[in-house]
């Protein structure tokens, strides 16, 4: 297990690697020269040069690599370009709200997608499954900014249920006030694709012939359905959760957005409007980082649930 | 049979299922039959006949939502009709005092929970017994259906085991109620021969020890004769036969009966061509044809050289280690022009491996394989390329091995088309209906999909496609295992037309000795990717040198017992 752990990590250098060559491409290929935008209308000569010498644009392309390559490495990757303030603050700052929303959004989702694709693949085939299916299918094909946009207007300015937008410094405030509505709102997006797709992993573990075993022993549906058939049902589940474990640090973009919630996913939209290079070079480097070690985690939550797992 | 009420007894038992297309297909015709208690009782049959619906009608396990019972069907235990018990009671009936043990241990066993923990729910379930109580039941059970170190694998996952060890666990599973009827549903179909042997003189123990009655559910009729006292033969959801073992066996009065008996290969004979079904429902009767002479002679052609033939393969272990498992060892053949060369082993011989070797859909360690004297594992791809019609390979799973979104005629004209066989198109066409009519299909066909066929037929389209690129060698790997013991015979025999006709050559590959005698002019036996023992077929069967093929060979299930006494021991 050791073993498999230190071997992954190990892997893990090139692909990080990779990431940042990828990235350093893209933005000295596409990215264009930030200098002419942090210069802003009024530019000379004079002022682009002193610029770039301050962004250390002016050495050559190993050299600012090597930088980069620094940077990644001591997790410091400086000053804002537009704010001037120590990157690792600004995201330290996001993390808290933009977690607020995430982590409770993550877990009802989870909990309410299980128990009712639980339930409608317990009675497959029924008027209550299709029912379900139909509203499901019908949920995803309605665009995400509808129900923001709907939910808004609707629920907090005509109704008055919900604040509009707004936050605060308190969690607690945060929590009973300004997270609600954002919340019902993201868990009316989230649900309709996770209901129908952990309904498709419990009716097939449905159909495996240790459930015909569970039966012929005489174990009541109910015990076949949470003991036998949950556990195995959870693999795919769990994987597809730590897919999306790597997003609670982007945050929700939209609802971040439309209900002023000054968490990453604002961050990340800010820094790309204002080609704050320094911002978003962080964010890709941390999503990457998440990513590679949720999938690690993945792999040896896999091995917990599922003993026929060899790590290798 | 006794005259008190049999524990068991069905009466008009008849089930139909509802189709999706709406349409009732009726699995079960109106059968009867009882099961006294202490008696073992065989049901035989092929796919389709409805031998396993009835045992799940029998467990009230068939789906209910699809399911429908004739009106005026009956199914008593001790006196007691199941059909109209409630959940509750079937709940506390199944498990307790009937239980079952399926074909595939692996896939019936819940995998991500130990074996012990599954053994342990049943017993807290219907004994009441506290865990700890229970945990010390399970490895008594385990010890007792001869699991080794019962104490250490009471704590082991389902995969952890090999199959012959999860049949265990699901028998012990099944006994650890006592329950008054045991019903065995193809209970040794997914495992090797000697381990086959093991389970069912474990079943029969059992069954002697505890008292128990036995419904014992097979497709095969040569395993029946190992213990059960009465025999059932049914076809298409029919009874065909109903008698004591002996009677069925030495003067069965049905013609499905008899051409069961007769259309599976025996040890002891070799008829030029093997009986069907169709042979015994003529009016005329079944005329044995004469022998055939096999093995190889001096002065064969030899079309095939493989000499020291290995293939390994590597995984990973720890940080930076390594293992290097051997699945092929040093294997040495030659297969004769218009001759077979039968493999035969257990799963893990590496019987497998050397036939993909040789198509190189593994890349050979080492090892050179001469055809027509070049070298095919030397060969650059491009230069295998034009070798590569000229051996083909037939699959176990006629399920898996055809595409499902092809048409027949697509199948058989992909080949066509790649190894530039055939004018032109209307010319491969005709090819291909010709060599469909060849394997007994008709025209028509061409335009239908692999769904729309039964498992021989699917063989045979197989075989057509492997024919339409005129090979000189064909590997059949287990190409007959999975279809029933009648549609066996119909393959084997279009088999060995084509080999008489286009003097193919074979390299038959299975684990069924007696389907390896009947087809082999020279046999071959592997263990742990070794050839242990090299043969013409009637000297190896006659006479076996090495211990293993001995064991093998006394492991095959013949028929009832007074037959044991005439045939190779």
């Amino acid at each position: 297990m050791l073993a498999y752990i230190l071997r992954r990590l190990w892997q893990m250098v090139p692909t990080l690697f990779g990431v940042m060559l990828l990235l350093f491409i893209l933005f000295n290929w596409v990215g264009g020269d930030p200098s002419y935008i942090l210069a802003g209308k009024s530019f000379s000569a004079e002022t682009l040069a002193n610029i770039r010498h301050q962004l250390g644009l002016d050495k050559s392309l190993p050299e600012q690599f090597l930088i980069f390559v620094q940077q990644v490495l001591t997790l410091d990757f400086g000053t804002s370009w537009s704010t001037q303030q120590p990157v690792a603050d600004i995201l330290g700052s996001r993390i808290g709200p933009s977690l607020t929303l995430a982590l409770p959004m993550l877990l009802v989702s989870l909990l309410l997608s299980v128990i009712i694709a639980a339930i409608v693949a317990y009675v497959r085939g029924s008027l209550t499954d299709r029912i379900v299916t139909l509203i499901c299918t019908l949920a995803m094909s309605v665009s995400a900014l509808v129900y923001i946009i709907a939910g808004q207007y609707w629920l907090a300015h005509k109704l008055g249920w919900f604040p509009i937008l707004g936050w605060s410094d308190s969690l607690a405030t945060n929590l009973w006030l300004y997270v609600p509505l954002p919340l019902l709102l993201g868990l009316v997006v989230s649900l309709a694709p996770d209901i129908r797709f952990y309904r498709s992993c419990f009716v097939e573990e449905m159909n495996h012939d240790y459930v015909r075993t569970a039966r012929a022993k005489g174990l009541s549906e109910q015990v076949i359905m949470l003991k036998h058939v949950m556990r195995n049902a959870l693999i795919p589940v769990v994987t597809s959760l730590m897919m999306s474990l790597p997003y609670l640090f982007l945050g929700a973009l939209l609802l971040e957005r439309f209900f002023g919630i000054p968490g990453m996913g604002n961050e990340v939209l800010n820094a790309v409007d204002r080609s704050d290079f320094p911002v978003i070079k962080a964010i890709t480097i941390y999503v990457a980082l998440a990513t590679m070690l949720f999938n690690l985690l993945a792999d040896i939550v896999y091995k917990l649930i599922d003993p026929r797992v060899q790590l290798k | 049979m006794t005259q008190a009420s049999p524990l068991l007894s069905v009466r008009n038992l008849g089930v139909s299922f509802r189709m999706e297309s709406g349409e009732h297909f009726q699995a079960l015709k109106g059968i009867s039959f009882d099961i006294a208690a202490n008696r073992t009782v065989a049901l035989v049959g092929e796919s389709g006949s409805g031998k396993s619906v009835t045992s799940m009608a029998i467990m009230r396990l068939l789906p209910e939502n699809n399911t429908e019972i004739t009106a005026g069907s009956e199914i008593l235990f001790e006196g007691r009709n199941l059909l109209q018990a409630d959940r509750r009671a079937l709940r506390a009936l199944r498990g307790r005092d009937i239980a079952m043990i399926f074909q595939d241990p692996m896939s019936s066993l819940n995998p991500v929970f130990t074996v012990g923990d599954q053994i342990i729910e049943t017993l807290m379930l219907h004994t009441g017994m506290r865990r700890k109580a229970a945990r010390q039941r399970a490895v008594a059970l385990l010890k007792e259906v001869g699991l080794p170190e019962p104490d250490r694998k009471v704590d082991a996952y389902p995969h952890q085991l090999s199959g012959g060890q999860q049949q265990r666990v699901m028998i012990a599973m099944a006994i650890a109620c006592e329950p008054k009827l045991l019903i065995a549903d193809e209970p040794t179909t997914a495992l090797d021969v000697t381990i086959q042997q093991q389970i069912l003189q474990l079943l029969a123990e059992l069954q002697k020890k505890h008292g128990m009655a036995v419904l014992f559910i097979t497709h095969d009729l040569g395993l029946v004769g190992e213990f059960a006292d009465e025999v059932i033969v049914m076809r298409h959801g029919e009874i065909r036969e109903h008698g004591p073992l002996q009677q069925v066996f030495t003067q069965p009065q049905d013609a499905y009966t008899k051409a069961l008996l007769n259309c599976r290969p025996q040890l002891d004979s070799r008829p030029a061509r093997l009986a069907v079904i169709d042979d015994f429902l003529q009016d005329q009767p079944y005329q044995v044809p004469p022998q055939r002479e096999r093995g190889y002679a001096p002065g064969d052609d030899i079309v095939l050289d493989v000499q020291g033939l290995c293939k390994s393969f590597e995984s990973r272990e720890g940080l930076f280690g390594k293992h290097v498992f051997h699945a092929v060892k040093d294997v040495s053949f030659q297969l004769a022009r218009g001759k077979t060369l039968g493999i035969v082993g257990e799963s893990g011989s590496g019987k497998t491996t050397v036939g993909l070797t040789l198509m190189r859909l593994h890349q050979a360690s080492a090892g050179r394989a001469l055809f027509n004297g070049q070298d095919i594992l030397a060969m650059s791809p491009s230069e295998f390329h034009a070798c590569k019609r000229r051996i083909q390979i037939i699959f176990q799973n006629p399920y898996a091995s055809l595409n499902p979104r092809f048409t027949v005629e697509e199948i058989l004209l992909e080949p066509m088309t790649l190894h530039a066989i055939g004018r032109d198109h209307a010319e491969r066409k005709q090819l291909a209906a010709a060599l469909l009519d060849r394997v007994g299909l008709p025209r028509r066909a061409l335009q239908k999909y692999p769904h729309e066929f039964s498992g021989g037929q699917r063989q045979r389209i197989a075989i057509a496609r492997c024919l339409t690129m005129k090979p000189d060698v064909l590997i059949c790997d287990e190409s007959v295992s999975a279809l029933d013991v009648s549609v066996q015979a119909q393959v084997l025999n279009l088999l060995q037309d084509l080999q008489d006709e286009c003097g193919l050559s074979y390299l038959f590959i299975s684990h069924d000795l007696s389907v390896v005698k009947h087809i082999s002019d020279q046999v071959m036996v592997m263990q742990h990717g070794q050839v242990v023992e090299q043969a013409n077929a009637d000297s190896l069967y006659a006479n076996p040198q090495h211990p293993y093929t001995r064991q093998l060979l006394s492991a095959i299930p013949q028929g009832w017992p007074q037959q044991k006494g005439t045939q190779v021991a």
